[in-house]
C-alpha cells in the first residue's frame, strides 16, 4: 500500500489530511512537527511526505532539507502545505529540495488530485 | 469523493482555542524592548495555524481576520517592524475577538463582524500601504477562467528541465502523462546532452523533451502542470500554428532569501523556555461545552497496559476454577491477590484521566491581572507556581470562577497604589502569587498578595454594624478575619467595577463548599494576605467515615468532621424547643440524632452510650449522634438522582466490600432537615424550620 507522512502540527488539519487520504486507500503516518517526522522517516521510507511549513520544534523547510540528506528520501516526493502563495516560501522550500506544494486551504479533492498527480 | 469537513469542526474548535491561548500567553510576556524571537514565531505559528486551517474549513471571517493580524506578525518577526506597546494591545484584542468569532461559529451563530472590522482598520492603519495587495495574494493562484469555446490547438511545448530535477523528487515522466492526458501527445525526447557512460551522473536529467500536444486546453492549465519546477526548468509553450517562438522569460534560481539570517540574528536567545512554555500554555483549553477531554497518550499506555494485566490475571484464574483440584488454593488466591492489585490500579489510572494540570485554569490569569492592573493603576506581577498539579476536570471547571474572585480581591482590596507602597517601604510593584501543590488526597490552591492585609478592626467594625457580632464578643484576629466569608460582608470604602458588590466571600466559600472543599484565609496587616483554598482531587471519590446507626451503616464525608468524642452528661444540655446542645469547649453546638431523624430503632437509647460526631459546615457546626465509629476508607460516589431519586439528606451511595449499599450523608442537609440552624460560631441564635425558635 502506498505510504504517506503527513506532517502538520494543526490536529485538525493533520486530522482532514489523514481522513481524506485514508479513505482513497492510501496508508497515512501522522506527525506533529518536523523533529517527529524525522524520526519517523527514519524508521522506513514512505512514498511521499506532505509537510506543513510553519510547526513548532522543526519546520517543514529544515524537514525537507533533513529528509534530503536520507538516502531513502533522496527522490521521494515531498510536497509542502502552505498558505503562503508568496513566492519566497516556496523557492525556500525548492531550494531546501521541495518538490512542489499545496496552498491552503485546499479541499479534499484537490488534496487527492495533487497528490494522484505526484504519485502517478 | 466528498468528505463532510464539519466532522474536523469540534477538533479545528479546540486547537483553535489553545492557539490563542498560546498567542495570549506569548504576548503577555513578550517585552517590548526586547522582544524573544521564539516567543513572537510561537504566536505567529498560531495565529498561521488558525488561518490555515479556518480557510479549509470554510470560516472565511476567521480566515480574513486572521490574515491581517499574520500579515502585522510577520512584519514584527522579520524585524520590518518594531513592537509597540499599543501593538501588543491590539494583538490581545484579536485574540478576544478571535475567541468570540469562534465562539459564534461553534454554537452555529452568526459572527457579528463590528469588533473585527473595527480591529482591522487599526491593523490597516499600522500596515499602511500593501494591506489590500496582500489580501489579494491569498487569492492566488488564480484559476484560469474556462473558455466558453472550446477550441483545438496545438501546441508546441519545449521543456528542458534543470540537470537537478530529480533531486527534489519531481520527475518529468509525470508531467509528460498528465500532458498526454490533454489530448494527442506526441513526444521527442532530445538526448544530445546525455554524456558518455562514465561521466554520467546516475541522478542528474540530462534529457529535455519537445512535445506537441494537440488539445482544448488554455495555456494556463499547461504552465499549472509545470509550476513546480518551472522556475528551474526552461519551458517554451507555443502555438504551433503561431509563428512566433514566445519563449517564457527565464527566471533565474532565486537567491535563498534574507528570512535566515533575521532568524539567526534573533536567534542568540536561548529557545527552550518559550517552546516549553508554550507547551504547557498548550496541553488543555477550558471550553464551557467541552465534553471531550484530552489526555495524553501516557495515560492511555498505562491503562492500556492494565487492561492487558487484568486479562492475563483473568485467564489465570478461569484455569484455576477448570482445575478443580483443591491444593489450587493457594493459586486462587494468589491471583485474586494480583486482580485486587490491578483492579486498583486500574481505577486510579481511570481517575488519572479525568485530570488535567491547573495550568488549565491558571493560565488565564496573567491576562486579568494584566487588564486589572491597568484599570485601576496598579503595578502587579503575577507569579504562578505549581501549573503541573493536576485536578479532576469537574472540580477545575468550578473553581474558575471563585479564583478570578479572589483574585480580583486580592488586586482591588488588597494591593495598594504604587504610591502608597512606597510611602509603607515596599517595592513599587506588588506581587500576587498563585500556587498549587497536593497534600494527601487533597490539592491546595493560594492566592497571596503582599498588600495591606486585612484590617481587624475595618472587618470587626463593619461587622458589628451589620450585626454579625455583638459589642461583648471577644474575637481572635483569626475569627475575625474569618468573619468576611459572613454574607452580605464587604470592606471596600467605595463599590468598583473590579470588585466589591458585596456579593463576595460568602459566594466564594459556598461555591468551594459544594465542592466539599474549605477556605481559609491568613493575613497580617501590612504585610499581605493568604487565602488557602483545599479541594479534593477528584469529585468521583470521597474519603468517608464509616458510622453506624442502629443496623445501618452510613457514610460521612471525612472532610466536614471536626472530631468525635463520648461526652459526659453534663455537657448535655436540653435548650427549649425541643434541642439539645453540646457544650464543647464555650461552644454550645445542636445536637442532631441521627436515629430519630432516619426514624432507625437503636439499642442506644441513652446519650451517653454514644458517640458524637462534630461536623462543621459553613460556619455551623453540629453534633451527629451515631452508635459507632466503623473505619474509614474511600469510596466511590454514586449519584442517587441517576440511580433512584432525590432523597433528602443523602448526597450519594455507594457500594462497600460486603455489596451492601450505604448513604453518603449531606451534612447541610440534616442540618436542615433536623431544622437546627447555627447562625454563627459565636452567637447561639437557632432557628428552627418547625417554627418555635429557640
Amino acid at each position: 500500500m502506498t505510504k504517506i507522512l503527513a506532517v502538520d502540527d494543526s490536529a485538525s488539519m493533520r486530522q482532514m489530511v489523514s481522513f481524506t487520504l485514508q479513505g482513497a486507500g492510501y496508508d497515512v503516518i501522522e506527525a506533529c512537527d518536523g523533529q517527529e517526522a524525522l524520526n519517523k522517516a527514519k524508521t522506513g521510507p514512505v512514498d511521499l511526505v506532505l509537510s506543513d511549513v510553519n510547526m513548532p520544534v522543526m519546520d517543514g523547510i529544515t524537514l525537507i532539507k533533513n529528509l534530503r540528506t536520507l538516502s531513502s528520501y533522496k527522490y521521494t516526493p515531498i510536497l509542502m502545505l502552505t498558505t503562503e502563495s508568496a513566492a519566497d516560501k516556496k523557492s525556500e522550500g525548492k531550494a531546501a529540495g521541495a518538490t512542489g506544494w499545496i496552498v491552503k486551504p485546499f479541499n479534499p479533492d484537490q488534496l487527492l488530485n495533487t497528490i494522484k498527480k505526484v504519485l502517478g | 469523493m466528498s468528505i463532510d469537513l464539519s466532522q474536523f469542526h469540534q477538533v479545528f474548535f479546540e486547537e483553535s482555542q489553545e492557539g490563542l491561548q498560546i498567542m495570549e500567553t506569548g504576548l503577555l510576556e513578550l517585552d517590548c524592548e526586547d522582544p524573544d524571537i521564539e516567543t513572537i514565531n510561537a504566536i505567529f505559528r498560531a495565529a498561521h495555524s488558525i488561518k490555515g486551517s479556518s480557510g479549509t474549513f470554510g470560516f472565511t471571517e476567521i480566515t480574513e481576520f486572521t490574515h491581517v493580524l499574520e500579515t502585522l506578525l510577520d512584519e514584527v518577526r522579520e524585524g520590518k517592524r518594531g513592537l509597540t506597546q499599543e501593538i501588543v494591545d491590539l494583538l490581545l484584542k484579536s485574540v478576544d475577538c478571535l475567541g468570540g468569532m469562534l465562539a459564534a461559529f461553534q454554537n452555529s451563530e452568526p459572527v457579528d463582524p463590528e469588533y473585527a472590522n473595527e480591529l482591522t482598520v487599526q491593523f490597516n492603519a499600522y500596515l499602511k500601504e500593501g494591506c489590500t495587495k496582500a489580501a489579494d495574494q491569498q487569492q492566488k493562484p488564480d484559476k484560469p477562467p474556462v473558455g466558453a469555446t472550446k477550441m483545438m490547438t496545438t501546441w508546441n511545448i519545449r521543456f528542458v528541465p534543470s540537470a537537478d530535477i530529480l533531486k527534489t523528487g519531481n520527475e518529468p515522466v509525470r508531467m509528460i502523462r498528465e500532458l498526454a492526458a490533454f489530448g494527442d501527445c506526441c513526444v521527442t525526447t532530445n538526448l544530445e546532452k546525455l554524456p558518455d557512460i562514465g561521466a554520467l551522473e546516475p541522478d542528474c536529467c540530462y534529457l529535455s523533451w519537445d512535445i506537441e500536444l494537440t488539445t482544448d486546453i488554455e495555456r494556463a492549465q499547461i504552465e499549472e502542470i509545470f509550476e513546480w519546477v518551472i522556475d528551474e526548468s526552461d519551458l517554451s509553450i507555443s502555438e504551433s500554428a503561431g509563428l512566433f517562438m514566445d519563449s517564457e522569460p527565464e527566471a533565474p534560481t532565486e537567491p535563498e532569501p534574507a528570512k535566515e539570517i533575521v532568524a539567526a540574528a534573533g536567534g542568540n536567545k536561548p529557545a527552550a523556555k518559550p517552546a516549553a512554555k508554550s507547551k504547557a500554555a498548550g496541553d488543555s483549553v477550558k471550553s464551557a461545552e467541552a465534553t471531550s477531554i484530552r489526555v495524553s497518550i501516557e495515560k492511555i499506555d498505562g491503562l492500556v497496559n492494565l487492561v492487558g494485566e487484568l486479562v492475563i490475571t483473568q485467564a489465570m484464574l478461569s484455569q484455576v476454577g477448570t482445575e478443580s483440584d483443591s491444593g489450587n488454593l493457594i493459586k486462587l488466591q494468589e491471583g485474586l491477590a494480583q486482580l485486587e492489585h490491578n483492579t486498583r490500579e486500574l481505577q486510579e489510572s481511570v481517575m488519572r484521566i479525568r485530570m488535567l494540570p491547573i495550568s488549565f485554569t491558571f493560565s488565564r490569569f496573567p491576562r486579568l491581572v494584566r487588564d486589572l492592573s491597568r484599570q485601576l493603576n496598579k503595578k502587579v506581577e503575577i507569579k504562578l507556581v505549581g501549573e503541573q498539579t493536576e485536578l479532576d476536570k469537574t472540580v477545575m471547571e468550578k473553581i474558575g470562577d471563585p479564583l478570578v474572585h479572589l483574585v480580583r480581591n486580592a488586586l482591588d482590596h488588597g494591593l495598594e497604589s504604587p504610591e502608597e507602597r512606597i510611602e509603607a517601604g515596599k517595592p513599587e510593584t506588588g506581587t500576587i502569587e498563585l500556587s498549587a501543590f497536593h497534600q494527601g488526597g487533597n490539592i491546595v490552591i493560594e492566592i497571596r498578595d503582599d498588600g495591606r492585609g486585612l484590617n481587624t478592626e475595618k472587618i470587626r467594625s463593619k461587622a458589628l454594624k451589620n450585626g454579625l457580632i455583638s459589642e461583648t464578643d471577644t474575637l481572635t484576629p483569626e475569627q475575625v478575619q474569618d468573619l468576611i466569608f459572613q454574607p452580605g460582608f464587604s470592606t471596600a470604602e467605595a463599590v468598583t467595577d473590579v470588585s466589591g458588590r458585596g456579593v463576595g466571600m460568602d459566594v466564594v466559600r459556598r461555591n468551594i463548599q459544594e465542592l466539599s472543599g474549605s477556605i481559609e484565609v491568613e493575613s497580617n496587616e501590612g504585610f499581605g494576605s493568604t487565602f488557602a483554598i483545599r479541594l479534593p482531587l477528584t469529585l468521583a471519590i470521597l474519603d468517608g467515615q464509616l458510622v453506624q446507626v442502629g443496623g445501618q451503616t452510613y457514610i460521612l464525608p471525612l472532610v466536614s468532621i471536626v472530631e468525635s468524642i463520648q461526652p459526659n452528661m453534663d455537657l448535655i444540655s436540653h435548650v427549649a424547643g425541643g434541642c439539645d446542645v453540646l457544650r464543647l469547649r464555650d461552644e454550645y453546638i445542636p445536637i442532631i440524632k441521627l436515629n430519630e431523624l432516619f426514624c432507625i430503632e437503636t439499642q442506644r437509647t441513652n446519650l451517653v452510650d454514644c458517640l458524637f460526631v462534630v461536623v462543621e459546615v459553613g460556619n455551623l457546626k453540629v453534633a451527629l449522634v451515631v452508635d459507632d465509629l466503623l473505619g474509614q476508607q474511600q469510596v466511590v460516589i454514586k449519584s442517587m438522582e441517576t440511580n433512584y431519586k432525590k432523597v433528602d439528606g443523602v448526597s450519594g451511595a455507594t457500594i462497600l466490600g460486603d455489596g451492601t449499599v450505604s448513604l453518603i450523608l449531606e451534612i447541610m442537609d440534616l442540618i436542615k432537615m433536623a431544622g437546627v440552624m447555627q447562625q454563627s460560631k459565636n452567637g447561639l441564635h437557632m432557628v428552627s424550620s418547625r417554627g418555635y425558635a429557640a
